[in-house]
């Protein structure tokens, strides 16, 4: 269909067969960028309208309801909703669940780093049975595991501590430990086998080889593992009674109780809030989290 | 640690990797027991003590009436999975909830991620921010502040009767409800969004262009070219959105609490209730097993049929 039109001329034929036709059309540019920029919108409106029903009085947060801008901007419902709930702030459900979150995502970093070492590079006995394993660890609902988890950490008392939480990480992930190894298996063998000439161990070419060339992945793996136990709830629900180690997660739920609080205006506070971290590391990372999900296809 | 490891591992690499010729180091690999295990420890150790062991504790548990609160527990044969079946009509109704769910979430989901990714696929100027806006939503979407979100959206003076001017119950109303979640579950379509993105951009512009020659116009250029070419990716996202999407929790839990009438009484949620709030972990572990056979035999079918409906084109390195 094109030929006939470019026949005149050969600049505008090179361009036709590099570029399709409606490419070149600023109209049909015009109507992508109101259709795709239009939807973005929609997309995004429900978490514009959670932030800026937070900043909107008591009075009109109901009445007002449609718009993204308040009548009249208030920073009180944050005050409000700071103060918590049992005279417990939330001060101190950030401080536990950043504790959970940091201790739990480096636990989890570097054991999958180490771990994606050994299956990627090291030839052993039983690599791809225990590989298998770790695969199918990947398929298995979490139901099949914690209810012998729970008994055994009731057992030993460790109900209301974060042992149940931060002890499993010390294995790494499933999914980081894949992912890792797909980036490892990216760098050049020549690397290791220089330096395993150079008498370097397994230990030094970790170390000094592959760790300072994985720390792309390292950091995608960072980022996931710690929007996972930021908003992880099912586990502290279960091991978490005490209002006192609350995570920010399960203080919302307890403070979002819709047959408890009202002050709707606190709860969309402290709901924006607790979203503000992930937005900030969502922000200052995306690259290294588009990348990494499309190359390994981890859910985010 | 790592200096003290070099000086034996040197002598029996400068032999085993002297012949070797670059192309060739796949052949002869050494073997290296004591480091493999050294570095694979961590995950072998936690996947023993956390994963191996609560299984198959869990595999015997499904065979027991235990209750945590009470010790004299026995065993009940397959009385947990009959009970299941015949005389839990709660069980029958979170059944059908989910697989409800997971047959309208999970096409729709990949259908506007494929849609969405397609739209992405151009060298325009502030795709970049544009994808960053389609993918937000997914990154907050599991967590307890946007279900939070989400119960006010559709509650009875929420955004959407607000914009709609209408008085419905959404959440109320047992055939609204779940369509509610089912919504939420679309709005996360960011990951396959993105793994989609990435198999387009895999796709040669060539195949286009030749099409284009041959007189196939954007319609059949999708049905001919892209979507054969992206089976092996709608396989992926298949099998990963099928695992995650019986497995559905906190939504549930914070949005409707498997009301009403418990038609969002989602799988995962009534193991819930049953092992931590009516603490009958025997039966709830017989739960867990039934659900690792759905998940399973759900995967298998769709690995099966995968041979009728995948396209693996000749580039097989990718």
């Amino acid at each position: 269909m094109d030929s006939a039109t470019t026949a005149p001329a050969d600049r505008a034929m090179s361009r036709s067969q590099s570029r399709p036709l409606w490419r070149r059309m600023p109209t049909r540019t015009l109507l992508y960028h109101l259709l795709v920029g239009g939807l973005g919108i929609l997309m995004l409106y429900p978490i514009l309208w959670l932030f800026a029903s937070s900043f909107k009085g008591a009075a009109e947060i109901w009445t007002n309801v449609r718009s993204l801008i308040p009548q009249d901007f208030t920073l009180a419902n944050y005050t409000n909703g700071w103060r918590g709930f049992g005279g417990i702030t939330f001060a101190t459900f950030y401080a536990n669940s950043f504790f959970y979150a940091g201790v739990a995502t480096l636990l989890t970093v570097l054991a999958s780093a180490v771990v994606a070492y050994g299956f990627a590079r090291i030839n052993f006995v039983g690599r791809r049975i225990w590989f298998a394993c770790m695969l199918a660890t990947l398929m298995l609902p979490v139901q099949v595991q914690i209810i012998p988890q729970y008994i055994i950490f009731s057992e030993l008392g460790w109900i209301n501590t974060f042992y149940p939480l931060l002890l499993p990480r010390i294995g790494g992930q499933a999914f980081f430990i894949f992912m890792i190894m797909q980036f490892i298996r990216g760098i050049p063998k020549d690397l290791d086998e220089a330096a395993e000439m150079d008498g370097c161990g397994k230990g030094g070419i970790f170390f000094r080889i592959i760790l300072p060339q994985i720390v792309p992945a390292l950091i995608t793996a960072a980022i996931f593992s710690f929007y996972w136990t930021w908003e992880d709830f099912l586990t502290p629900l279960i091991y978490l009674n005490d209002p006192k180690l609350y995570t920010v997660s399960l203080a919302l739920r307890s403070f979002a109780d819709p047959s408890g609080q009202t002050d709707w205006g606190a709860i969309f506070a402290m709901s924006s809030l607790s979203l503000v971290p992930v937005f900030v590391i969502f922000v200052a990372f995306q690259r290294f989290l588009v990348e990494g999900i499309s190359t390994t296809g981890l859910k985010g | 640690m790592s200096n003290a490891l070099p000086a034996p591992a040197a002598p029996a690499s400068a032999t085993a990797k002297a012949p070797t010729r670059p192309r060739k180091r796949g052949g002869a690999r050494r073997t290296d027991n004591l480091m493999g295990y050294l570095f694979i420890a961590p995950w072998l150790v936690a996947f023993l003590a956390f994963t191996l062991i609560p299984i198959v504790a869990s595999f015997v548990l499904a065979f027991t009436n235990y209750d945590v609160l009470n010790p004299s527990w026995s065993w009940v044969g397959l009385q947990n999975f009959e009970r299941m079946f015949t005389r839990d009509p709660r069980y029958i109704k979170s059944l059908q909830a989910t697989f409800f769910y997971a047959f309208t979430a999970i096409p729709l989901r990949l259908a506007f991620a494929l849609a969405v990714a397609m739209l992405l696929n151009t060298h325009r100027r502030g795709v970049s921010t544009y994808r960053a806006a389609y993918y937000a939503p997914s990154i907050v979407g599991g967590s307890v502040a946007v279900a939070v979100m989400w119960r006010e959206i559709f509650g009875a003076d929420g955004l959407i009767n607000a914009i709609l001017g209408t008085d419905i119950t959404w959440l109320g109303n047992p055939n609204t409800a779940i369509w509610t979640l089912i919504v939420l579950a679309v709005w996360q379509f960011g990951s396959p969004m993105l793994i989609f993105l990435a198999g387009l951009k895999q796709i040669p512009r060539e195949f286009y262009e030749a099409a284009a020659i041959d007189g196939a116009h954007g319609g059949q250029q999708f049905w001919h070219i892209t979507l054969p070419l992206l089976t092996p990716i709608i396989f992926f996202n298949l099998v990963m959105q099928l695992i995650s999407g019986f497995m559905v929790f906190t939504q549930a839990f914070i949005i409707t609490g498997g009301a009403p009438l418990d038609t969002t009484l989602f799988y995962a949620l009534y193991l819930y209730q049953r092992a931590f709030v009516s603490l009958q972990m025997g039966y709830a572990s017989a739960m867990a097993w039934v659900l690792l056979a759905i998940v399973a035999v759900m995967t298998a079918l769709v690995f099966r049929s995968s041979s009728y409906w995948v396209f693996y084109g000749s580039q097989e390195e990718n």
